[in-house]
């Protein structure tokens, strides 16, 4: 067999497999599902990367599930857009693996931690599905794939998790089964399910109320699963409680998938015309997409919780991501996809951080952080090049994908979303310098710290740092941090690269 | 929840009819691809005879028969069937589930490999679905403690 | 009067549709919800199997090759199977909020959102 010809369903199987045959492992010796669940992640990753140069060089890929001919058949169909996706995803999820080992052996009873890392596989294997599926209800199928896993993942936190995940589990399944409906409408005006073919049935019948419903019911479900502003309320509970390792995948990636599905709806299964001029879905995106990043940055200045407030960031940043795609222009269109990327890097980074200051701190508190670049000095400075990026500070990754949005705003002549995005900006500034003063500047704290904690005094676990001594978090842990960090630096010089290679092709004709 | 109880009817009613039943499963699995029915279907049936030996017995009843290890086994052997016999016509050369290339390794023509290979998956759903619906019922009857009377 | 009668299978769905969605939303007994989940879950597979059935159509199962098939004579079965498939990731979402139940029963003792939230400020 061919790996290059077959890579769009290995992408898939890989992963389910080794999630089934991890079961199996744990089993035999607990010990080595971590490995073998890296290694599995690994091989998805230079599988995704195969896919793209084989994108990049020959064009989109059909596969043909079965050898059976769509619309018939289930098809996967991989262009640019959906290659760079999975090349994020299948990254995230192999850097989030490898850093979850020593986390997960602290937040989790030691004879469940094989089931994690079989559920953490299948949560990949549900975002893959979902990047390469080219059938709309096969996207449903990943889609609660993911969300199951997902619900599964968010329940083992802390304390408050069970419930936070049961909220999601109610939000998630009226999402999904919004998007089902869509999907019905679409196929009773249709019959077909696959996303070439309805692109090419659609145009017809754009002026059909059925239409018009099945695009509701697709935009809400969407709007629900990627946490869109009205409809986020389950987000910030869930990411905060969520065990420190999940929280750095689901948010990273999980929002990100949404982004992606919602593009293909509005873009390749309808037509932007119809998207924009039939219904004006884009102008209700983008107003939305403003609130929810001007609502997002105030809610996320009120947190004291380090991780509630990445949550509401979080939030503010998918509003980044919709608002470009609702400008309708090649800039803002290049922004969003391009900050899918970046976003993703950041986020994880920082949750990241956030698990490390768990791992060593055991809370996440904002005053937790007062005098860490004295005991942790290496997370601190990847904290503060994500920080610096999240601002937009130029050589990092975050000011890029913030150009292009704030160019398509003013392209598309759009003041206040220009504003709203330098606005976003300021109380990220505000937000994370107010930290890394706690971090840097704050000297002779080690006393307020130990008086906070003889009133409340730490677990054993956490005790073991001396004060002011040198307590890196470990290797597991510290080498996924720092890449992600050093990637953001990276990523900021290559952006002009990545755009020219793939971003530019995935711009919707007509824009 | 489940406390053992003595009732002679319900526990004989049972303990007659749950090897019918099981034919039955084994039944519809067999014919998915030839009339109604089929891994889902029959696998559902199957783990019903298992949840009613829980529900007329207790949880140990079923245990004896099957541990929760092999239950597990079980979850992730059917799925990997199907998943394996997938990636078996990959290694034959031909896509993903392509089940007519079974025919270089089986002695029948392509048309019956085709209906072999859906035969596999069924099999390998079947034997998914029942351990599936076995531990569920399992692990929310007990509070996932596979234990007799374990929620409070 | 027609039209209601004639889409009976339709207007059923709305409604159990509307009953699940506002258990879902408004109930306050975590239980409640789920129950309304389910009900909307079954409203969308109603719905999905009334879109595939045709009057007076057998199941799709052709017993031997006799020439042309008329397709108006059998039931689209498409929906059928994609109902089977959300059928099993309803049993699934289903499994997985029964545990997290039992895992809010065993924290707070009751399922009665209000109690959970007056337990959790008490705890601040």
């Amino acid at each position: 067999m061919n790996i290059t010809d077959q890579a769009p369903i290995l992408i898939i199987a890989l992963p389910l497999i080794a999630s089934l045959l991890n079961i199996m492992v744990g089993l035999w010796r607990r010990a080595f599902c971590y490995p073998f669940a890296v290694a599995a992640l690994g091989a998805c990753a230079a599988l995704s990367v195969n896919i793209l140069y084989a994108v990049i060089n020959n064009g989109a890929i059909h596969y043909r599930l079965g050898g059976w001919e769509p619309p018939w058949g289930i098809e996967l169909m991989i262009d640019h857009l959906n290659a760079f996706i999975a090349v994020v995803v299948s990254f995230m999820s192999l850097i989030v693996a490898v850093y979850s080992k020593k986390s997960i052996e602290q937040e989790l009873p030691a004879d469940k931690t094989s089931y994690f890392y079989t559920i953490y596989l299948l949560l990949a294997t549900g975002m893959l599905g979902i990047t390469v599926s080219g059938d709309v209800f096969n996207i449903f199928v990943f889609l609660e794939i993911t969300a199951l896993a997902g619900y599964a993942l968010i329940a083992i936190g802390d304390d408050r998790a069970p419930l936070a995940s049961f909220n999601y589990v109610i939000m998630g399944t009226i999402g999904a089964c919004f998007y089902l409906l869509g999907v019905g409408y679409l196929y009773i005006m249709t019959g077909s399910l696959n996303i070439a073919d309805l692109s090419r049935l659609l145009p017809d019948l754009y002026h059909s109320k059925v239409v018009l419903v099945a695009f509701a019911f697709f935009m809400v479900g969407i709007a629900i699963k990627i946490a869109f502003f009205p409809l986020h309320i389950w987000l910030p509970d869930a990411y905060t409680h969520a065990p420190s390792s999940v929280s750095a995948l689901v948010a990273s990636t999980m929002t990100k998938v949404g982004a992606y599905v919602m593009l293909r709806i509005t873009f390749t299964v309808f037509e932007p015309y119809f998207s924009s001029e039939v219904v004006p879905m884009t102008a209700i995106l983008g107003w939305s997409a403003f609130a929810a990043i001007i609502f997002g940055s105030i809610l996320a200045v009120g947190q004291t919780d380090f991780k509630r407030m990445l949550s509401y960031i979080l939030i503010a940043e998918v509003g980044y991501i919709v608002l470009g795609v609702s400008l309708g222009n090649r800039q803002g269109f290049t922004g969003s996809v391009l900050h899918i990327l970046n976003d993703a890097v950041m986020i994880a980074c920082l949750f990241m951080v956030a698990g490390a200051v768990v791992y060593k701190r055991g809370a996440r508190n904002l005053n937790d952080f007062i005098g860490l670049n004295k005991k942790m000095p290496v997370t601190m400075a990847a904290f503060s090049v994500a920080a610096v990026s999240m601002i937009g500070v130029p050589p990092t990754a975050g000011f890029f994908s913030k150009w292009y949005l704030i160019l398509g705003s003013l392209q598309a002549e759009k003041w206040a979303f220009a504003a709203a995005l330098l606005f976003s900006s300021l109380i990220n500034a505000v937000l994370f310098f107010r930290i890394l003063e706690k971090v840097y500047l704050k000297v002779g704290t080690d006393h307020s710290y130990a008086e906070e904690h003889e009133k409340n005094p730490p677990s054993p676990h956490f005790s073991k740092e001396g004060t002011g001594g040198f307590d890196e978090v470990p290797l597991t842990m510290l080498v996924p941090i720092v890449v992600l960090a050093s990637a953001i630096v990276v990523l900021g010089f290559f952006s002009g690269d990545i755009i020219a290679s793939v971003i530019q092709f995935t711009v919707p004709r007509g824009f | 929840m489940i406390r053992e109880f003595e009732d002679a009817i319900i526990q004989t009613v049972c303990r007659i009819l749950t090897p019918f039943l099981q034919i039955f499963a084994l039944y519809v699995i067999a014919h998915g691809h030839y009339s109604p029915g089929g891994g889902f279907q029959g696998g559902c049936i199957l783990g019903a005879s298992f949840i009613l030996m829980a529900i007329a017995y207790d949880i140990n009843a079923v245990k004896r028969r099957m541990s929760e290890k092999l239950n597990t086994l079980y979850c992730s052997l059917g799925a990997l069937i199907y998943a394996g016999i997938g990636m078996l016509c990959l290694i034959l050369g031909v896509n993903y589930l392509d089940y007519g290339v079974l025919h270089k390794i089986l002695p029948v023509d392509p048309v019956k490999a085709r209906a072999l290979g859906t035969l596999g998956v069924e099999i390998g759903v079947g034997i998914a679905v029942m351990a599936v619906m076995v531990s569920v019922f399992l692990n929310i009857a007990s509070g996932g403690e596979h234990e007799e009377g374990a929620v409070e | 009067m027609e039209f209601i009668i004639s889409k009976y299978n339709y207007w059923i769905y709305i409604v159990l549709m509307m009953i699940g969605f506002y258990a879902m939303i408004a109930k306050r007994n975590l239980v409640k919800k789920l129950v309304g989940m389910n009900i909307f879950q079954t409203a969308i597979i109603l719905y999905f199997i009334s879109i595939a059935s045709k009057k007076g159509a057998t199941i799709p199962i052709i017993q031997e090759a006799q020439g042309a098939i008329n397709p108006a004579q059998y039931v689209n079965p498409l929906p059928h199977v994609l109902m089977l498939t959300a059928i099993v990731v309803m049993v699934s979402t289903f499994g997985v909020a029964l545990a997290l139940i039992i895992m809010i029963y065993r924290k707070y003792r009751t399922l009665d959102e209000d109690e959970i939230i007056e337990i959790l400020r008490g705890k601040k």
